[in-house]
């Protein structure tokens, strides 16, 4: 099922061969969703595991969203591990009761007698018309509540890894995968050891001493790029990728902004009590003198994602905005660089073989 | 001792014990030092104590806001709740869930919950597991009229009979929703267990009226279910003696038609019991009182160690909020 030889393999692969293995691993596991069983697979993230390990492993649900989510519960307070996967974040909202007053709370206010190991995969919508209702970025929310952990790769290279120690966690995990990310593409050579990944680690992915760029989901893959060409101006940037937002990795933030002094911090959220909010506060109220600038975000607007592609691409930031806002931090004219190639020539697809629906 | 009598005494000891504990919150709430909204069974104790007689140590429970009765009836542990509504770190949730919050893994009472119609899926999940582990456990799950308004009802119901789940549903049906009569929230022609009959369960009435009926009514279907593995209903007519929330009678507030609080009291199944056990079964007032008595001192005992017991230091209550 698994094609192990061909030497490129891409984020949603990776997903299915770090669910296929923990499956394999561990009995309690269990796999539930809508959409787990169908021919298309949850973005093809599921897809052979029923045929693999039967109907009681991979378990195709009814369009309950709150109702599963507390069976989710009930079955890990009872010993097993359920990873529960939504193709859009927006119908999970369905399911808060579920998520803030039983999984989130349960350990704690039972007094720790049972905790709740579940996973909870969220697919955030982006691009070809998703509109009000299926590309919302909410992850903010699911931070602001105790107990819940929340994890957001942005990496093919450790998305696998990410989500088997999600799912060895023994606390409620929220783990956030933009459908953009699904499509990125990476040599097998690149895949990060399992062993060596933990919730709650971010990691400095590019290096620099100019500015502190800190992102997470695809907000980095955008962050990279422009990092990327950066470079070739002599701008040097450190990227922090946070991978998880819950707990957060404040000394990775820390450490990179007492080096650079210079913070922007890339949130696809919209922008009123964003998690970049929120990075900005902490690192002021922490490192207030480190800073040489005031820091900034880069994050949606406080408005609904209207369909139209004739105007998506004003209600989304890409690379280049990423660097403009950089080479401004710098005090330089972004005028006096050539940015072109961070700008594609279709902005609502992730590449030019995605032709949607969704 | 004939087996019917053993089994009815066991139901009125399970029934008064139940009440008891009620009647003690509803003393000690006015001295100010159970600090947390309780939610009082006070006449509908008959059910947990028809259904308590029925479950298994391996079965698990959920249960909602009300839950004292069902907790007390599958074996909670009594003095861990006293002390839990008391708010000490003796108490079955250290003091971080209260009067509304129950658990007892012991037992198989693995939590309740204050939010309307939250712990049914709970209880669904662990009906989930009995079947997956094949094994012969039920997973009691306690709702009331109110719960069967929720989205979250009707979306277990419907995964349990999909899944062919080993669930006991249990609804009080005590007329009320805090305030707002069934009658206002549910249309009048409509059966609460007819509705959940059409969406693939088995479910049935049992009156509480005749007690003697009721149990062993109960005993049948419960029986059935863990022939079956299969989900089942029961819908339970019952009445609420005191307030929604709180130890005190409302019936001033006119929420309630006329005569009909006293109608129920009149008709009170653990009363009704004791006659029963008294004129057709010849138990002699001196045992029900010899009961009676031995409640009330283990009742005694526990609310007066709760009382004594230690709050939760501020370091005892930042802890758990994750497992590691």
């Amino acid at each position: 099922m698994l094609d192990k030889k061909n030497s490129t393999t891409d984020f949603a692969q990776q997903i299915k061969e770090g669910l296929d293995e923990v499956l394999a691993s561990d009995p309690s596991t269990l796999i539930m969703g809508l959409g787990v069983t169908d021919p298309k697979g949850v973005f093809g993230t599921t897809l052979g595991l029923s045929e693999k390990y039967g109907p009681n492993r991979v378990i195709e649900t009814p369009t309950s969203e709150n109702a599963i989510t507390g069976i989710g519960v009930g079955l890990a307070i009872t010993g097993y591990r359920p990873i529960m996967v939504h193709q859009r974040l927006d119908f999970f909202l369905l399911a808060m009761d579920q998520l803030v007053n039983s999984a989130a709370k349960w350990h704690y206010m039972f007094g720790g007698q049972q905790s709740v190991p579940i996973t909870i995969r969220l697919i955030t919508g982006r691009g070809w018309g998703q509109g009000p209702t299926h590309s919302q970025n909410l992850h903010s929310w699911f931070t602001h509540i105790p107990g819940l952990k929340v994890v957001m790769p942005s990496l093919a290279s450790d998305v696998k890894s990410l989500l088997i120690a999600s799912i060895k966690d023994p606390n409620p995990v929220i783990f956030i995968e933009d459908r953009w990310c699904h499509v990125q593409k990476i040599d097998r050579s690149s895949i990060v050891d399992n062993s060596g990944v933990e919730i709650g680690k971010a990691e400095v992915i590019e290096h620099g001493e100019d500015l502190t760029i800190v992102a997470a989901g695809f907000s980095t893959v955008q962050s990279i790029r422009a990092v990327k060409l950066l470079r070739k101006f002599k701008i040097n940037i450190d990227l922090v990728d946070l991978k998880t937002l819950k707990p957060l990795d404040t000394n990775t933030i820390f450490s990179s902004v007492r080096k650079t002094g210079k913070l922007l911090v890339v949130d696809s959220g919209s922008e009123i009590s964003s998690f970049a909010s929120e990075i900005i506060s902490l690192v002021c109220r922490s490192n207030f003198h480190s800073l040489k600038s005031s820091p900034e975000i880069i994050t949606a607007p406080d408005i609904p994602e209207p369909t139209s592609h004739g105007v998506t691409d004003k209600f989304k930031f890409n690379s280049k905005d990423i660097a403009i806002k950089v080479l401004e931090m710098l005090g330089k004219d972004a005028n006096n660089f050539d940015l072109t190639e961070l700008v594609d020539s279709q902005y609502d697809v992730p590449n030019s073989s995605f032709t949607g629906p969704f | 001792m004939s087996k019917d009598l053993d089994r009815l005494l066991k139901c009125f000891e399970l029934a008064s014990r139940i009440r008891s504990v009620e009647e003690n919150i509803v003393k000690e709430y006015a001295n100010n030092q159970m600090r947390c909204p309780v939610h009082l069974s006070i006449g509908q104790e008959i059910v947990s104590a028809v259904v308590g007689l029925n479950q298994r140590i391996q079965d698990t429970a959920v249960s909602s806001h009300r839950a004292h009765a069902h907790y007390l009836a599958k074996g909670g542990d009594l003095y861990k709740m006293i002390a839990e509504i008391y708010g000490k770190v003796t108490g079955c949730c250290k003091g971080r869930g209260g009067s509304m919050h129950l658990i007892d893994l012991e037992v198989g009472f693995l939590g309740s919950s204050a939010i309307v119609g939250n712990s049914i899926p709970i209880g669904v999940g662990a009906g989930f597991t009995h079947k997956l582990n094949n094994s012969d456990a039920l997973s009691f799950v306690f709702l009331g009229d109110g719960a069967i308004e929720e989205g979250s009802f009707y979306e277990s119901v419907n995964f349990s009979a999909v899944q062919n789940l080993p669930i006991v549903y249990i609804c009080e049906n005590n007329l009320y929703s805090v305030y707002t009569g069934l009658n206002m929230r549910q249309p009048a022609t409509r059966n609460i267990y007819e509705m959940v009959g059409a969406l693939g369960v088995n479910a049935v009435k049992i009156e509480t009226a005749d007690v003697v009926n009721c149990l062993n009514l109960t005993t049948e279907v419960i029986n059935q279910a863990r022939l079956e593995k299969k989900p089942i209903f029961i819908e339970y007519d019952t009445y609420r003696w005191l307030e929604h929330c709180g130890p005190n009678d409302d019936d001033s507030l006119g929420y309630r038609p006329a005569g009909e609080l006293s109608k129920w009291k009149s008709e009170d199944p653990i009363s009704k019991l004791e006659n029963i056990l008294v004129s057709s079964y010849g138990v002699s007032s001196s045992s029900i009182k010899e009961i009676q008595n031995k409640i009330s001192e283990e009742v005694s005992l526990a609310f007066n160690q709760a009382k004594k017991d230690e709050f939760p230091t501020l370091e005892q209550s930042v802890t758990d909020v994750y497992a590691r």
